[in-house]
């Protein structure tokens, strides 16, 4: 569709183009607009809502990482999603957590009970890890969210 | 007034490390642009006698035998986390001074004595756990002190658990502890100085630290009288804590293979004027000249070498980063000849003034300046929501014949949605 955008100043609108059809006119703004166009730079508007400062408590403890596999699912964690981990969070039994298991990350849940130290898969095809007397658990951060993006995210 | 000195542990590798945990405990190098030479070291690559600066070419057959990593540089990761660090720090302290990527003063006046190896180990955990990031703190009355006491910390000469409050010591521990520290490591002291010094009978700290300042500032110069004063506890040097604006602005680099056409090394001055440029509108200054500069490298022998620069003085002191990359590329179309294999280029701006500072010349045509203003207003909002040069000016060009060369490098964890690092679920 080709398109051919004019200004028209008295309406504040533009006008699509189709060659032999007639013109489109489309509301641009509701009010008059200042000199020059809208500039990128700009936008940053007050009291937008920000998913940043929604999702992110602790700014500089903060990573981002993204989970491949399905061990979680029952947690609501599926393949592909990004987590949101903040490292300043001191994990606590029942914790969604990122561990590192032989030298690799993993996400799993932490459950600690009667003196027992687990990192649970959230599905039934997946073993849990267990902890023995002097073995070591390291965890890396602490789980607080998961983004899933649908096919027109 | 106590100041602490914390700096990160082997830096780079430590970067490396939290988001690779098999690095852990193994023999790490991080090698410099064009995976050049070691930067960095970890504790095991040290101790297998990997020097730093050493040229990977060199090191290659005993990283075989001894399975150490090389890694190229991250330097997207290592600014990131060491924003992240000095963040963190900054809540320990009002007054902080950035030293270096991975070092930083803090003034910890008001801090009750007895309570500052607590306060140092508070700091120690707090970056720790925030962010995988080991540091040594040391705490001391002056700069360089805190520096020394940092030493001792890290290698564990005095202090426990990576933190060195110098005043913890008594005086005659203090003493036998500064005896033992070749004068070398003090901060300002250079392996030729230390050479001079060791010549007069100054071998260790501690004699430095005795040596009467109007000597030293007689066979020296009164930068290290003032080292030696503040061995003995008086602060000569304050905190910077006001943000100095740059002298001078230079973005130069190494190519990772020789280039002997004009438009390719045109390509490489346009994309380092475009990045002086931004540094420029970041520091809020304006440049008056800007120097070019091309040369072979003088490492390969047989080959012709040639090198050559430029000034060009710009009409208008400006931050536009058009008329900077023009006034760039006309100083290299000066100093260009066929028939060389560049290795190198850069872009030095010079005669900086503060933007605000700037008085109006009769002469200076100022809707081309508000227009300009604008333009490149627009361009730092974009590059800093799609990604460094995203936009930039067409003279940089798309095909990058000069890159950087970085073989062994690991993704950017931090700043690229690309490249997250992954998780087993």
């Amino acid at each position: 569709m080709a398109g051919i955008m004019t200004p028209v100043s008295q309406h504040h609108s533009i006008q699509l183009s189709r060659p032999g059809n007639p013109p489109l006119r489309i509301p641009l703004f509701s009010h008059a607009i200042e000199a020059g166009f809208p500039s990128p730079a700009d936008d940053y508007i007050e009291g937008r809502l920000s998913l940043d400062e929604h999702l992110v408590q602790h700014r500089e403890a903060t990573f981002f990482v993204r989970a491949r596999g399905n061990s979680m699912v029952g947690a609501g964690i599926f393949d592909g999603d990004l987590l949101v981990v903040d490292k300043s969070l001191n994990p606590a039994s029942g914790d969604i957590v990122i561990a590192v298991v032989d030298g690799d990350l993993t996400v799993k849940r932490l459950v600690v009970a009667h003196g027992q130290v687990m990192l649970k898969a959230e599905n039934p095809r997946f073993r849990d890890i267990e902890f023995k007397d002097g073995q070591e658990l390291q965890v890396w951060g602490v789980v607080t969210c998961a983004i899933k993006r649908f096919a027109r995210g | 007034m106590p100041l602490a000195l914390v700096d990160c542990n082997n830096f780079y590798v430590s970067c490396e490390r939290v988001f690779n945990p098999k690095l852990e405990g193994r023999p790490v190098v991080v090698l410099s642009n064009n995976d050049g030479c070691a930067i960095a070291r970890s504790n095991e690559a040290k101790a297998l006698g990997i020097a730093m600066g050493e040229p990977w070419f060199r090191m290659e057959k005993i990283a075989r035998q001894h399975g150490i990593i090389a890694l190229s540089s991250n330097y997207a990761l290592y600014a990131d986390m060491s924003a992240r660090v000095m963040a963190l720090l900054a809540e320990f302290s009002p007054r902080q001074e950035i030293y270096s990527i991975d070092e930083c003063f803090l003034d910890l006046g008001g801090i009750a004595p007895q309570s500052l190896p607590a306060f140092g180990r508070k700091m120690r955990n707090t970056i720790r756990q925030n962010t995988g990031i080991p540091v040594c703190v040391g705490i001391a009355a002056s700069k360089t002190l805190a520096k020394l006491a940092n030493h001792c910390a890290k290698k564990g000469l005095a202090g426990g658990e990576g933190v060195c409050d110098l005043a913890q010591l008594r005086e005659k521990d203090r003493h036998t502890l500064f005896s033992t520290i070749p004068v070398a490591e003090v901060w300002g002291v250079g392996r030729r100085l230390a050479g001079q010094l060791m010549k007069l009978g100054i071998a260790t700290v501690q004699d430095l630290k005795m040596a009467n300042p109007a000597y030293i500032r007689a066979q020296f110069h009164s930068g290290l009288a003032r080292t030696a004063l503040e061995l003995n506890g008086i602060s000569c040097i304050d905190l910077e804590t006001a943000e100095v604006p740059r002298q001078q602005i230079m973005v130069s680099r190494s190519f990772g293979s020789p280039v002997t056409a004009l438009d390719d090394l045109a390509q490489s001055v346009a994309h380092f004027a475009t990045r002086a440029a931004e540094k420029l509108r970041q520091d809020g200054s304006v440049a008056s000249s800007l120097c070019v500069h091309i040369r072979t490298s003088p490492f390969i022998e047989n080959a012709a070498q040639y090198q050559n620069s430029r000034v060009i003085s710009l009409p208008q002191p400006t931050d536009d980063s058009r008329r900077l990359v023009s006034a760039a590329l006309s100083g290299l179309r000066a100093i260009y000849r066929s028939g060389y294999r560049y290795r190198k280029s850069g872009v030095l701006l010079l005669g900086l003034h503060s933007r605000a500072d700037m008085q109006r010349t009769l002469f200076d045509d100022t809707g081309q300046t508000a227009g300009s203003e604008r333009l490149m207003r627009v361009m730092d909002a974009i590059n800093r929501r799609m990604g460094a040069g995203s936009l930039t000016i067409a003279a940089s060009g798309t095909r990058c014949a000069w890159a950087v060369r970085s073989a062994r490098k690991t993704s950017a964890c931090t700043t690229d949605w690309n490249e997250l690092p992954t998780v087993a679920a």
